[in-house]
């Protein structure tokens, strides 16, 4: 089973380039001992955490409510200052130096996102930039890159922020803790003011720039989910700071390492492990696919020996049309229009768990899988997935071997 | 009923005082006319900008800072709710009587009345920008001279330029008793009545109104060009 | 007091009047301070207190005859603005208009139609509160949360039940806030009536043309500002008794 990048196709038009060409290569993070007690508290909201983060992954930093995650997180850029211990940054620790210099070199994604709602859109993403002296072309070049990365029109550039969505409010959020191009990025429970539908493209969107940038990227969130989905690595921390369990999302599942972490990944850990899991990699159906025009003839004689029971029209680019029902087959030829649609449609770049929730979202038991640009790849059904479950498909050392869907 | 014809018939010798002049109440000279109108505008008008100059260079840096760093919160709206309690009359007279006459003064008193709001706005504004937008200013690496310049400021420009236009109202209606501290302005008219007669109280009055409201609408218009397109979207 | 309402109490031409005489003092001297003119003369004040009585009592005539006026005016056009939401525009930039005309120019913007007095004094004062007053009560009005009407709603009360029992209650921290603002300023502005021959405290401020007696500045100016701080109690208080339920922020 193979499980490439997701998006190789962007590969030959590099938008992550800043202008001046040299693209900054990833740095290790590495936690010594640090602990954070808050003035007027009595106990450590970190207390003594030593991990280490290599360079080009994404590290989860995952727990309840109040157990120190975001202290933790913003230690990095000195957002807060730590009490004891030391924070490097590849060989330099983050204590060196000027905070506001540190902050510049690394990004910063915050939950309410926080864009300047006076600045337009390219303002916001220009900031740092701005801040670093570069010139108005130069910064101009950028935002329209960064734009393009994260895959929004570039006329809106000159929009403000009240006037997009939420989730195209944290993409621009996002372009802009990497307008310099920064090796390490923070990022604090970046989807979770974002409905589940958007969280979960944002979230295969992430992972597909992560695919191409290869940042250092420290990610919090209290969602187990999201912490499995996204991570390379996860810390489960439990109150006060302290890590409960550092591993593999795969490691995680199998092999919890105490109750708290049981209990925290949750009774379902079986089916998590979808999460583990990209759609494109699962073993699809193939459909039985035809155009308008076609004779109806050999459809129905395909079709007796197919394993999706009903013909898929696709048009000209092969994009999936609508389903065809016996009426529209009693016809001579295939009509242009069927009975029933094709969706829902699934993105074969999701992962197994919310191709699974989007199918019995519909009430369909499969539905057509289509590449981003809408093409299709094959049919996912409610077989297929439980197959992956009970088969033993999703033993450890086979789920090793797929380990990130974005490695 | 003789009141309208006796209004307009006012009314009519206040416009003649303006362009014209008019005999002198107590005889002889004549009073008013463009030029001294335009005079005694231009001092008025000099005297308020003054004023508001020091106000703002006083209390703005003051309001703001404390703002940035959350600070003196009880001092800074104290300002406003007394400033509002300064009767006008009794400092302009106390500072004439007490210190002495002068433009020098004046202004002093005027941008005692000035100050209150400015600073009790410029504090409240940037207190209330969105905490969101300065954490993300800070993480993005901004220094508190960049957080207060390039986002505080700009999101608080309505609120503070509220206070400017509440001290600029202020203090060109406290310019209008001006003359008791020795300060000629168009108050003159109206204070003046035994030198310029009814009508000149009356071209007094509408000159000052005339004034105010032109100073009231252009900073309405600076505030208008100074507030981000952004906010304006926003707010409807 | 309805012949100074009616005709001003004060000689017409006030200026013109005498400089004050010498032996206007001399029945209570102050003695060596009152001659020198010190910055404040305390046996002076203390023997002449009772002179401050009238002045007081029409200053306070003033002030609420004009809140109370402007209240109700201000009230009522934030409630038709509340129901028309296309008139709150034209109300508040008329209101912004008779705002920012300086009391003392409207004194005699009235000249010709009211004439000097204290109803001319009243009439300026009150077109000074109504925006305060007006802006306050409609953000307060604003801010009642949705589904709270639409709860009253809900239980079947009709619009101007929801507006008197829901809307108006809940709004009145901020119809306190501005009758606060809107008395404190108009306390202080009071003072200018005096231009008007509208009498308060201004009259012992600027007695005859006489605006250099630093003790009697000083006692009319104090009891204006003390004016101020005992309404300004006043309503706080009448804000808690109102809307017990949220402190209304001092
Ligand atoms: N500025 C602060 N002052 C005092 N205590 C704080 C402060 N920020 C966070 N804490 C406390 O530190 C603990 C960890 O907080 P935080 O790092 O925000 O947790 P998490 O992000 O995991 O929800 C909590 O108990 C919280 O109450
Ligand atoms: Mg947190």
């Amino acid at each position: 089973m193979s499980a490439g990048p997701p998006a190789q196709t962007a590969q030959d038009d590099d938008p992550g380039d800043r202008p001046s060409g040299n693209q900054s290569t990833a740095t290790p993070v590495k936690y010594e001992e640090v602990s954070k007690r808050y003035p007027g508290t009595d106990s450590d909201a970190v207390h003594e955490l030593s991990l280490e983060v290599p360079a080009g992954e994404i590290c989860v930093l995952v727990g309840p409510s109040g157990c120190g995650k975001t202290t933790a997180m913003r230690m990095v850029n000195r957002t807060v200052e730590m009490t004891s211990g030391d924070i490097l940054i590849g060989d330099r620790s983050v204590r060196q130096g000027d905070a506001a210099e540190l902050r510049r070199e690394i990004g910063y994604v915050i939950q309410q996102i926080g864009l300047f709602p006076h600045r337009t859109i390219a303002e916001n993403i220009g900031t740092v930039p701005g801040l670093l002296g570069w010139s108005r072309a130069e910064i101009e070049q950028r935002v329209e890159a960064l734009l393009k990365l994260i895959d929004l029109n570039p006329e809106f550039g000159d929009r403000y922020p009240s006037q997009l969505s939420g989730g195209q409010q944290q993409r621009v959020g996002v372009a802009r803790a990497l307008a310099v191009d920064p090796p390490v990025m923070l990022m604090d429970e970046p989807f979770g003011a974002i409905d589940p539908i958007n969280r979960s493209r944002l979230q295969n969107e992430f992972l597909r720039l992560q695919a191409e940038l290869r940042k250092t990227v420290l990610f919090v969130t209290h969602d187990v989910d999201e912490a499995i989905k996204m991570g390379d690595r996860i810390a489960i921390l439990r109150k006060g700071g302290e890590v409960a369990q550092f591993a593999t999302p795969t490691e995680l599942l199998m092999e919890p390492a105490d109750d708290f972490v049981e209990d925290f990944v949750g009774a379902d850990r079986a089916l998590k492990r979808l999460a583990l899991m990209r759609v494109s990699d699962a073993s699809l159906w193939k459909a039985q696919i035809c155009r308008a025009g076609d004779p109806t003839g050999p459809v129905r004689t395909d079709l007796a020996s197919a394993e999706v029971p009903h013909a898929l029209l696709v048009d000209a680019e092969s994009k999936p049309v609508g389903w065809l029902s016996e009426r529209d087959l009693a016809a001579e030829q295939v009509p242009a229009r069927p009975d029933s649609p094709a969706d829902p449609l699934i993105d074969a770049d999701s992962i197994l768990r919310d191709g699974l929730a989007t199918l019995l979202q519909s009430g369909s038991r499969y539905a057509p899988v289509v590449d981003g640009r809408g093409h299709l790849t094959g049919i996912l059904s409610v077989e297929i997935i439980s197959e992956f479950l009970s088969s033993g498909e999703a033993t450890e050392s086979d789920l090793a071997a797929v380990e990130r869907p974005h490695e | 009923m003789g009141l309208p014809l006796g209004a307009l018939g006012l009314f009519g010798e206040a416009f003649q005082f303006v362009f014209q002049g008019r005999e002198a109440a107590t005889g002889g000279v004549t009073v008013g006319g463009l030029d001294q109108v335009l005079e005694l505008a231009a001092k008025q008008l000099e005297v308020t900008l003054l004023a508001l100059l020091v106000s703002l260079v006083l209390a703005l840096p003051v309001g703001v800072l404390l703002g940035h760093y959350g600070k003196g919160e009880f001092v800074a709206v104290s300002a406003g709710n007394a400033g509002r309690a300064i009767p006008e009359l009794a400092l302009i007279a106390l500072m004439a009587a007490a210190v002495g006459v002068g433009l020098f003064n004046l202004v002093v008193a005027l941008a005692i009345l000035g100050i209150p709001p400015i600073l009790t706005n410029a504090f409240v504004g940037i207190r209330q920008v969105d905490q969101v937008s300065v954490e993300a200013a800070r993480g993005m690496g901004m220094t508190d001279r960049e957080i207060i310049t390039k986002v505080e400021l700009p999101l608080a420009v309505p609120t503070i330029m509220g206070g400017v236009r509440t001290s600029a109202i202020n203090i060109i209606a406290t310019a209008t008793i001006a003359p008791l501290a020795g300060i000629l302005t168009l108050g003159d008219f109206i204070i003046s009545r035994n030198v310029y007669g009814d009508a000149g109280v009356l071209a007094g009055a509408i000159l000052v109104a005339l004034m105010a409201l032109a100073l009231e609408l252009t900073l309405a218009g600076i505030q208008w060009k100074l507030t981000s397109p952004g906010l304006k979207i926003q707010r409807t | 007091m309805s012949s100074w309402v009616a005709d001003g109490w004060l000689a017409d031409g006030w200026l013109a009047g005498a400089a004050v005489s010498s032996d206007f003092f001399r029945d209570r001297s102050g003695g060596g301070c009152i001659q020198e003119n010190k910055l404040f003369c305390p046996d002076w004040a203390i023997n002449n207190l009772d002179r401050y009585s009238d002045p007081t009592l029409q200053h306070l005539v003033l002030v609420v005859s004009a809140v109370a006026a402007g209240f109700v005016i201000a009230f009522s056009l934030a409630v038709l603005a509340h129901r028309h939401r296309f008139l709150s525009s034209p109300f508040l930039a008329a209101t912004g208009v008779l705002y920012t005309i300086p009391s003392i120019s409207f004194f005699f913007l009235l000249l010709p139609i009211t004439g000097r007095g204290a109803v001319t004094a009243i009439i300026a004062l009150t077109a000074f509160t109504l925006q305060i007053i007006f802006r306050n009560m409609t953000t307060g009005l604003r801010n009642v949360p949705p589904e709270v009407t639409e709860a009253a709603r809900g239980v079947g009360l009709t619009a101007t039940q929801v507006l008197w029992k829901v809307e108006i209650p809940l709004a009145m921290p901020e119809i306190i806030a501005g009758l606060r603002i809107a008395t404190v300023s108009t306390v202080a502005l009071a003072t200018l009536a005096v231009f008007a021959n509208g009498g308060g405290l201004g009259a012992e401020i600027v007695t005859g043309s006489n605006i250099t007696f630093k003790t009697g500045i000083i006692i009319a100016g104090s009891i204006a500002i003390l004016m101020a701080i005992v309404f300004d109690a006043l309503l706080l208080l009448t804000g808690r008794l109102l809307a017990p339920w949220k402190r209304v922020a001092l």
